[in-house]
């Protein structure tokens, strides 16, 4: 059975999400815009868990009032493959982003019984003139920095989370495909617990696993390739398609990815989009088969 | 029903009551509480011979009259919650781990000395040494929440290794004397000789205070922790104006014959 939103047929098929360990940073800083400056740079290079070791976002605003010092701020997802990955990159980035950012303070923004050691680690910066403070059983460290102190807690929360949850739009031409991929990542954001890891949420160069070159181990998905019909065996792209554009989504837990997705199908539903599909691998990689027709039609897939 | 103890009698020389302390009442009916041994003076009492007990102990205690002469009340205390309508003796929660303590009243020397956990709350002053380490020992407090609404004496935190102390009012001498670690904070002002032979730790405070001399101005800057700390002591009902909230502290360090890794925070503007 055919099923359209509008005049934008929605392909009988599944995204195929995984398994992975998120967290959430809150950053807090004098000013929204140095908040927004160390989230921006903690989240920078980090599209894709194959090429950049863990996908993180933004996940929105906080208002002082949501804040654990009522400060302005800003939520960040980071995802990785495990929890100890987490902690690395999560060393990693906030020592050098948002530790490096003035006025800026993090905090955990998860509770967990998995949690990894950050401003524990983190805390040898302050080459023994750091200090460790305990507030409601909340273990911080206050690292002296040029302008003042930067605060950070002990340990951060862990926990399962989805990553590579996706959809795929095939419009008539990149003008059209463009214009529902800015207005499907711009609903699919306000799901809570999620985020669009890649550049404004939107993916080009989407990937197939293997290459012809042993050395790769993803390379591009030639059968969304609209300059690749006819070369290759099986193209996806239809006869009046001209432009593919992917949504990634990685998501704290299932119910979310699945959220944004739904939103955004109602979202890229316009003139001009052929198709609506998902990239998977035939079911048997990912622990999570997120079937479109089941969205749409209200039933949770996973 | 909770266990409520009421005091009949005013004992004529203080009461060694450490066993009015929700771990030790636990199943036990109102005419065995009643014969529940205490020390008047030095002579051998029961708990009836001055308290009037009815109920059972159901998670909460309360206990009623001047218990200015009652000692060692809710002494190692490690869970349930205790609360105290009216004037208390001296050793109130003494080395507790656990529970919550809460006076609507004053209290006298030695509120929590080397407690480790939980939280008391006076609503009235409180004497010296409190949540100090007992003399010969050199580690106080290591752990909980002290919140004093009124004054307190002398040698506040004294030797005191972790933990928050909070007090509304004002603090006399030696506030936060020979600190290993922790949190003072002093809404009032502090007393002279503040800090002395402290070696980590940080006494925080509203007022400008007279420095010793072994402690030297680092700088006036805002710092992130002070905001969590005064957020959290306003949700428990003490008074924070925004400006403390968001103004800058002084920051001196001391104490130089010790580690000279302790800090006074005051608060500029």
């Amino acid at each position: 059975m055919i099923m359209k939103i509008k005049s934008t047929e929605i392909v009988d098929t599944f995204a195929e999400a995984f398994k992975m360990a998120g967290t959430r940073v809150i950053i807090t800083a004098a000013t929204k815009q140095w908040a927004m400056a160390a989230a921006q740079s903690m989240t920078g290079f980090a599209t894709s868990v194959i090429g950049c070791k863990c996908e993180a976002g933004i996940e929105r605003e906080l208002t002082p009032e949501e804040t654990p010092d009522m400060r302005p701020g800003v939520s960040v997802l980071l995802f990785a493959m495990n929890a100890e990955s987490v902690g690395k990159r999560l060393v990693e980035r906030i020592g050098q982003c948002v530790m490096t950012c003035p006025t800026t303070a993090c905090y955990s923004g998860l509770t967990s019984d998995n949690n990894v050691v950050v401003g524990g680690q983190l805390r040898y910066f302050g080459d023994g003139y750091q200090i460790g403070k305990v507030l409601d059983n909340r273990r911080m460290w206050r690292i002296p920095v040029m302008d003042g102190e930067f605060l950070i807690d002990e340990s951060f929360g862990v926990q399962d989370a989805v990553g590579g949850g996706n959809l795929l739009i095939i419009g008539k031409d990149q003008n059209a495909t463009l214009r529902a991929a800015t207005a499907a990542t711009k609903v699919m954001r306000t799901v809570p617990g999620v985020i669009l890891p890649f550049p404004d949420g939107v993916v080009r160069s989407g990937s197939k696993v293997g290459s012809k070159y042993k050395s790769l181990i993803a390379s591009t998905n030639d059968a969304y390739c609209p300059t690749l019909r006819g070369a290759v065996k099986e193209s996806m792209v239809p006869p009046t398609a001209n432009c593919v554009l992917e949504i990634v989504i990685d998501g704290l837990d299932v119910d979310a990815v699945e959220e944004s997705m739904r939103v955004g199908m109602q979202a890229i539903a316009k003139p001009g989009i052929k198709q609506i599909t998902a990239g998977n691998y035939g079911g048997d990689l990912g622990q999570f088969h997120i079937h479109l027709h089941k969205l749409l039609n209200g039933n949770q897939s996973s | 029903m909770s266990l409520s103890l009421s005091l009949h009698t005013s004992p004529d020389v203080p009461v060694e009551a450490e066993v009015i302390c929700p771990d030790k009442l636990v199943n036990i009916n109102e005419t065995d509480l009643s014969k529940l041994s205490i020390f008047h003076g030095n002579e051998k009492a029961m708990l009836g011979d001055f308290f009037k007990v009815q109920g059972q102990y159901n998670g909460e205690l309360r206990v009623e009259g001047d218990l200015s002469k009652v000692k060692h009340l809710g002494s190692n205390m490690s869970n349930g919650r205790i609360i105290i309508n009216g004037d208390v003796g001296a050793h109130l929660g003494a080395g507790m781990s656990g529970g919550e303590i809460i006076v609507e009243g004053n209290v006298a020397d030695w509120l929590a000395p080397e407690m480790t956990g939980g939280r008391v709350i006076i609503k009235g002053n409180a004497g010296h040494m409190v949540g100090s380490a007992y003399r010969g020992e050199t580690v106080g407090m290591l752990g909980g929440e002290i919140i004093i609404h009124g004054n307190v004496g002398n040698e506040l935190g004294s030797a005191m290794r972790n933990g928050l102390v909070v007090v509304e009012g004002n603090s006399a001498d030696f506030t936060g004397v020979n600190m290993n670690a922790g949190t003072i904070i002093v809404l009032g002002e502090m007393g002279p000789r503040s800090g002395a032979g402290m070696k980590r730790g940080t006494i925080l405070s509203m007022h400008n205070a007279d420095m010793l001399p072994t402690f030297s101005y680092a700088s006036t800057y805002h710092p992130s922790y002070v905001r969590l700390y005064l957020l959290y002591i306003k949700k428990l009902g003490l008074s924070i104006d925004d400006a403390q909230l968001v103004g800058n502290y002084e920051r001196w360090i001391g104490d130089a014959i010790e580690l000279n890794r302790g800090e006074i925070l005051m608060y500029a503007n």
